[in-house]
């Protein structure tokens, strides 16, 4: 079970501002272990953010993406009190939803 | 997608494709800033107070009364004023020291088993690291006091002072070669001259931190640990008195600096 991301929400103006914290080794698959034998590629590759059953964000994401990756983005038509939900898929099939509320 | 960011690969290209006539420290500052508010360290904070809750151990219990300094189960504050002697241990120690302390007294783990995995690998995380994590975030913007009121406490303020001006090693090399002067640096790291009190806090301060080049948050015995293996020193023992003394001296040099701990670093 992968470990909770941080998901932080807040009105910019008229938008809302969301950064997102993921919990991920996000190896690359072309790095060598003590051994010499190559250490399997694990990484997120779809990352999607919804509001309101509407999604907001969709992303591919590929190995060259750091450890522990910080994601940033704003979206519109967003209120306070109202909720964003977070999901990682990544290229083993694990997942992980969070979600946040929008604070003012 | 033009908002979206990316932690390490992007924000290098902005910082390092920008402007041209921007120094080197100019753009690392910039690029601490920008990720600053998406420290990972915030990850190892939640993980470390979920361990620090769980029952774990022969006993079953968890760390939840471990006294830090300040009472039995007391966090907030307490990291600002270690290293301290503790009576029960009859012993000056540090955080780490102490975290190993509680283990083996409230949960029965051995001393072996609990200085077993103090720095993690890609492959092998450390609850050590989270566990500092939680504690160490739990005095953000406590200024640091160590107060060194008890003999034991100057002692190893005075072995500590001591090792930092020993110079020694195929490279004949002290702390004090490194830190002991303005504007020096490793590649494009600066450093932090430690006979300075404003450096001197800063240095401690914002010590442990994550690593964004290992990926994982750093403990202060890594930091005193990876220190002496840059001097080729003898390996420094996690926890040892030797690790002690040198924590307490640049500790105290470290009193009035406000903690921003754990910091993120490159």
């Amino acid at each position: 079970m992968a470990d909770p991301m941080k998901i932080r929400a807040a009105m910019q103006g008229d938008k809302v501002e969301v950064k997102v914290l993921m919990s991920h080794i996000m190896e690359t698959g072309q790095r060598k272990d003590a051994k010499g034998a190559n250490i399997p590629a694990h990484f997120i590759q779809n990352v999607t953010a919804v509001h309101n059953g509407k999604t907001v964000l969709a992303a591919q994401w590929g190995p060259a993406v750091s450890t522990n990756p910080f994601l940033s983005f704003r979206f519109k038509g967003g209120k306070p009190g109202e909720k964003v939900q977070i999901t990682w898929t990544d290229n083993k099939g694990d997942k992980r939803t969070d979600e946040a509320t929008i604070s003012g | 997608m033009s908002r979206l960011s990316f932690a390490a690969g992007a924000l290098l290209a902005l910082c390092c494709g920008g402007t041209i006539a921007q120094t080197a420290a100019e753009g690392i500052e910039r690029y601490r800033q920008m990720i600053a508010e998406g420290n990972p360290a915030e990850l190892f904070e939640a993980k470390g107070e979920d361990i620090w809750k769980q029952k774990r151990g022969p006993k079953r219990a968890s760390l939840e009364q471990c006294d830090l300094g300040l009472g039995p189960g007391v966090v907030a504050g307490a990291y600002a004023q270690l290293p301290r002697y503790f009576k029960d241990a009859d012993r000056v120690m540090d955080l780490e020291t102490r975290l190993v302390h509680c283990m083996v007294t409230l949960q029965g783990i051995s001393d072996a088993d609990a200085k077993r995995n103090p720095y993690s690998t890609p492959e092998r995380p450390s609850d050590m690291e989270s566990l500092v994590s939680f504690v160490t975030a739990e005095s953000k913007g406590v200024k640091m006091n160590v107060a060194l009121s008890h003999q034991k406490e100057r002692e190893m303020y005075q072995i500590g002072e001591k090792m930092f001006y020993y110079r020694g090693g195929p490279h004949d090399f002290s702390c004090a070669t490194c830190h002991g002067e303005d504007a020096k640096r490793i590649r494009l790291q600066d450093l932090p001259n430690l006979t300075n009190t404003k450096d001197a806090q800063r240095a401690y301060t914002t010590w442990p931190a994550y690593r964004v080049s290992q990926g994982t948050v750093r403990t202060f015995q890594w930091r005193l640990f990876d220190c002496f293996r840059q001097q080729r020193f003898p390996a420094l023992e996690f926890t040892s008195d030797a690790s002690i003394a040198l924590t307490t001296f640049l500790a105290k040099n470290a009193n009035g600096g406000t903690l921003a701990a754990p910091a993120l670093k490159r």
